[in-house]
């Protein structure tokens, strides 16, 4: 048995103050009005606004064209969010399935030339791609939003490692017991990397939900903003003596803050497993 | 229930390794076949190859009448249990048994009847519903031998099945696959690097080497006359002592000492002797400068020197032993093999005495 350890219990609740306060902080100023912020700078104490903004922020009318709710930003938020996380998981396990499951040619420097599009962020290929889905008419669309995002080297690197690390016995097992490369996969390997999917699904649901750049280049239709830039409008009315609505712009990072949490939360175990364990 | 045909079976890798050459091979309905050998010596490879996980270079392979050649796996009516027993983790053992019935599209009431049969035969009932990862490793082994138990196929092909078991469990285990085999009399081809287990299991050995096939022959007949020096050293423990003697003036000479009659002109030739089969002399027989000693409990192996050459004796366990012994060997216990080639020589060596008396 440890001992009990005041000094490491010490360090635990100093990392965990540091890493809370600024969520807590956000959390507290968004109870108080827009002008105390304003002139008192931000709050760690609850303020008497709270119901008031969040409900202000969720179903008030916003926006240029004022049609845009913060609901509807949530939504949006949501759709991006998880249609990234299950486009990547599917596409990349297919491709990491073919990979490393069928002998072709030129399997390993097609592998090789996925991997290298990791040193290659969005924005270096931000204009060709917003041409292209231009062209097609894709703007203002969801599925414009989310299918040029979709290849991801990471999780095809992930899967391919783990595929590469699954028994060739299973797969001889499996051709002798009668199952096609469909069969095989839906049925043994897609069950194996549960872990390795809800991993690769929080990864990704969060960097699809954290997406700002790529969203303001493809939609101008209001009907299309994410939390992250309604945040980021309310912030931009410095006009004239006009205070912005900093209590309005908080609320929305905290609940910007939640779907994360809850799928990290839902995930935990899985993602944990899914990057540490090799369970075969 | 099939025969196994192997003709002119033959196995080049890509790189230009040839892991099988020329393996001929006729398999009886019902008989089991043990392929034995060192690592390497392509035994797997060729076992592969009968269930179609491997290409097959040359030659075709025969099941039940058809060749298999460009068949799938699935399609050749074989069930394979592998060394690590490559179960699906993610399905309990009775889905385990049961998927391959499934994407058969067997009927699921038949499914049913054949996995309670296999089960009942394992004493796996208790563990229907447990996922692998709960088992221990003989339960394991039982799982995926009850996955090939109930396609019903023409032959089980094994390959080095009870390698990761402990030694006492190998044993018990070992038992069981023999009793089974029988009792369903299917067609077994079974790969293991173990002699023993080759020697307790097989109705015939087929010894491997360097991807040829060294000698074929039921258990026994290989024991007592091994055709080559490979197959005498690789069979039996201790392994045959090999030596090198002389054949001179229609005697068979080692280390100075006559060990009796034998025809054919002078030449060196690779004397076998087997460790059980040299007996202690009061006086004269073989010199043997006692190196060390293995007491085994029932028995003792003293490994020594004669005239420089290592030589071993199994001896009962009992009185303290001088520093040197005299060993005698019947003289239908030796063996002679080609000094170059390894093959065994047709000539017998007889008794000297008798012509003294």
């Amino acid at each position: 048995m440890r001992r009990f350890r005041p000094f490491d219990h010490l360090i635990l609740l100093l990392g965990a103050a540091f890493l809370m306060t600024p969520v807590v902080m956000a959390f507290m100023s968004s109870t108080h009005a827009a002008t105390e912020i304003h002139m008192n700078g931000l709050f760690l104490t609850p303020g008497t606004e709270g119901l008031a903004t969040y409900e202000k922020v969720l179903t008030q009318k916003g926006g240029f064209t004022g049609t845009v709710t913060g609901t509807r930003m949530v939504m949006n938020s949501t759709i991006l969010g998880l249609g990234f996380a299950l486009g990547k998981v599917v596409v990349s396990m297919l491709a990491a399935y073919g990979l490393v499951y069928f002998r072709f040619r030129f399997a390993t420097p097609i592998f090789w030339i996925i991997f290298t599009t990791l040193l290659l962020p969005l924005e270096v290929r931000i204009m060709p791609s917003y041409q292209v889905m231009s062209t097609l008419g894709a703007l203002n669309t969801y599925w414009g939003l989310i299918i040029p995002l979709l290849a991801s080297a990471t999780g095809t690197f992930y899967f391919r490692q783990f595929f590469k690390s699954v028994p060739d016995e299973l797969l001889e097992a499996a051709r002798i017991d009668g199952a096609g490369p469909v069969r095989f996969f839906l049925g043994v390997l897609v069950p194996l990397s549960r872990p390795m999917m809800a991993a690769i699904f929080i990864i990704m649901f969060v960097y699809g939900w954290n997406q700002y750049l790529w969203p303001m280049l493809m939609t101008t239709d209001e009907r299309f903003f994410t939390l992250m830039r309604g945040i980021k409008t309310i912030l931009q009315v410095w006009i004239g003596s006009q205070v912005p609505d900093y209590n309005e712009a908080f609320a929305l990072a905290v609940l910007a803050m939640l779907p994360p949490l809850g799928v990290v939360l839902a995930f935990q175990r899985l993602f944990i497993k899914g990057l540490t364990e090799s369970d075969k | 229930m099939a025969e196994i045909l192997l003709e002119h079976v033959g196995k080049t890798y890509a790189g230009g390794t040839q892991a099988v050459r020329d393996v001929s091979l006729s398999v009886a309905d019902g008989e089991f076949i043990v392929l034995v050998g060192p690592s390497g010596c392509g035994k797997s490879t060729l076992l592969r190859m009968v269930a179609g996980l491997e290409d097959i270079t040359t030659g075709t392979v025969t099941i039940g009448g058809r060749v298999v050649n460009r068949l799938e796996p699935a399609e050749r009516d074989i069930a394979m249990v592998f060394q690590n027993y490559a179960l699906y983790p993610h399905m309990t053992v009775r889905e385990n048994m049961s998927w391959g019935l499934k994407n058969r599209r067997i009927p699921k009431d038949e499914i049913a009847a054949r996995v309670e049969e296999a089960a009942r035969m394992l004493e796996l009932h208790p563990y229907l519903d447990r996922k692998p990862r709960a088992l221990s490793g003989g339960q394991r082994q039982r799982v995926a031998m009850g996955r090939a138990i109930v396609r019903q196929p023409a032959a089980f092909l094994f390959d080095e099945p009870l390698s990761n078991l402990d030694a006492k469990l190998r044993v018990t285990m070992r038992g069981e696959i023999r009793k089974l085999q029988k009792r369903l009399g299917t067609t077994a081809l079974y790969v293991t690097h173990d002699q023993l287990e080759a020697m307790t299991l097989a109705d015939r050995l087929v010894v491997l080497n360097g991807g040829k096939i060294e000698q074929v022959g039921r258990p026994l007949d290989v024991y007592h006359r091994p055709a080559s020096t490979f197959v005498a050293a690789f069979i039996g423990a201790p392994a045959m002592n090999l030596l090198d003697a002389r054949i001179e003036a229609g005697h068979l000479w080692l280390a100075g000492v006559d060990l009796g009659r034998v025809e054919g002109e002078a030449r060196a030739v690779t004397l076998g002797i087997r460790a059980e089969d040299l007996q202690l002399l009061p006086t004269g027989g073989l010199p043997l400068r006692i190196d060390v000693i293995e007491e085994l409990g029932a028995g003792r192996v003293v490994h020594g020197f004669v005239d420089d050459q290592p030589l071993c004796v199994s001896l009962p366990s009992g009185a303290e032993l001088p520093a040197q012994l005299h060993l005698g060997a019947a003289p239908e216990a030796l063996h002679l093999f080609d000094a170059i080639t390894g093959k065994r020589l047709p000539q017998s060596v007889h008794s000297s005495a008798k012509v003294h008396a």
